[in-house]
């Protein structure tokens, strides 16, 4: 590469837009999503191994890191989900306008924070 | 009647280096996803308070071998084609690009090699 040649225009000047955040929000989560899938094969090959090495899995995951983790991941993969629906709607044609685009982009923060939470309340019997 | 100029013909399809495949098997694999990653969600729900038994009898069970088989080779191969556009987008040396982009690869092999020969042994 040559000398580095000023960015333009520059990340922080921007106001974000709403489409701006859902899709690098959407990068974000499929990153993340990706360093979950160690996670998952030793959830696998805990259990393919016997007791002793699924309930280190267990108690890994019922600790406060753990339980973090685990709804980061919850997080991640709703709105990984509904944006990639959002994004699959537009690559057949649907959803193109600026307001819809917004408007669905909205929909998609609120819809992944309610079903995170949701899930995370089924599993840990916080909900009634 | 082709309309391409005889320039990009002996040029292929250039600096891209190939075609659509990339984007359709994204979408494809996306399209897999949606339900393989409701019912790996709704499973593990299930299992949050069940014990090592019922975790190696739920994988024990066919149905539950073959989606899970399903969920993890799909979702690698959406991973590799994902993280893949990062390194592009965002690697801009030849040498380091093609280092990240092959381990990657790498990357994907090895926890898809993991995680399936665990799904056999519980399974089988």
């Amino acid at each position: 590469m040559a000398e580095p040649r000023p960015l333009s225009p520059h990340l922080q000047i921007y106001r974000w837009p709403v489409t701006m955040m859902t899709s690098i929000t959407h990068r974000a989560t499929g990153v993340a999503l990706a360093a979950g899938t160690v996670l998952l094969a030793w959830w696998l090959i805990a259990i393919a191994t016997g007791p002793d090495a699924y309930a280190m899995v267990r108690t890994a995951a019922a600790s406060p890191i753990g339980l973090i983790v685990i709804f980061g991941f919850i997080w991640s993969l709703a709105f990984h989900l509904l944006n990639g629906i959002r994004h699959l709607a537009w690559d057949v044609g649907l959803g193109f306008a600026v307001p819809t685009a917004v408007r669905t982009g909205v929909l998609v923060i609120v819809l992944s924070i309610l079903l995170a939470v949701g899930v995370f309340a089924t599993g840990y019997g916080v909900a009634p | 009647m082709s309309h391409r100029t005889p320039l990009a013909r002996v040029e292929g399809l250039g600096s891209a280096h190939s075609g659509t495949a990339h984007f359709w098997q994204q979408r494809m694999s996306a399209v897999a996803l949606v339900p393989l990653s409701i019912w790996f969600v709704v499973s593990l729900l299930g299992l949050v308070r069940a014990d090592y038994v019922a975790a190696m009898d739920f994988l024990r069970a066919p149905i539950n071998a073959v989606l899970m088989i399903l969920f993890v080779v799909t979702l690698l191969y959406h991973m590799t084609l994902g993280i893949q556009v990062v390194i592009e987008d965002y690697v801009h040396s030849e040498g380091q690009k093609l280092t990240l982009l092959m381990l990657n690869r790498f990357f994907a092999w090895a926890v898809g090699a993991v995680s399936l020969f665990a799904i056999f042994r519980i399974a089988i």
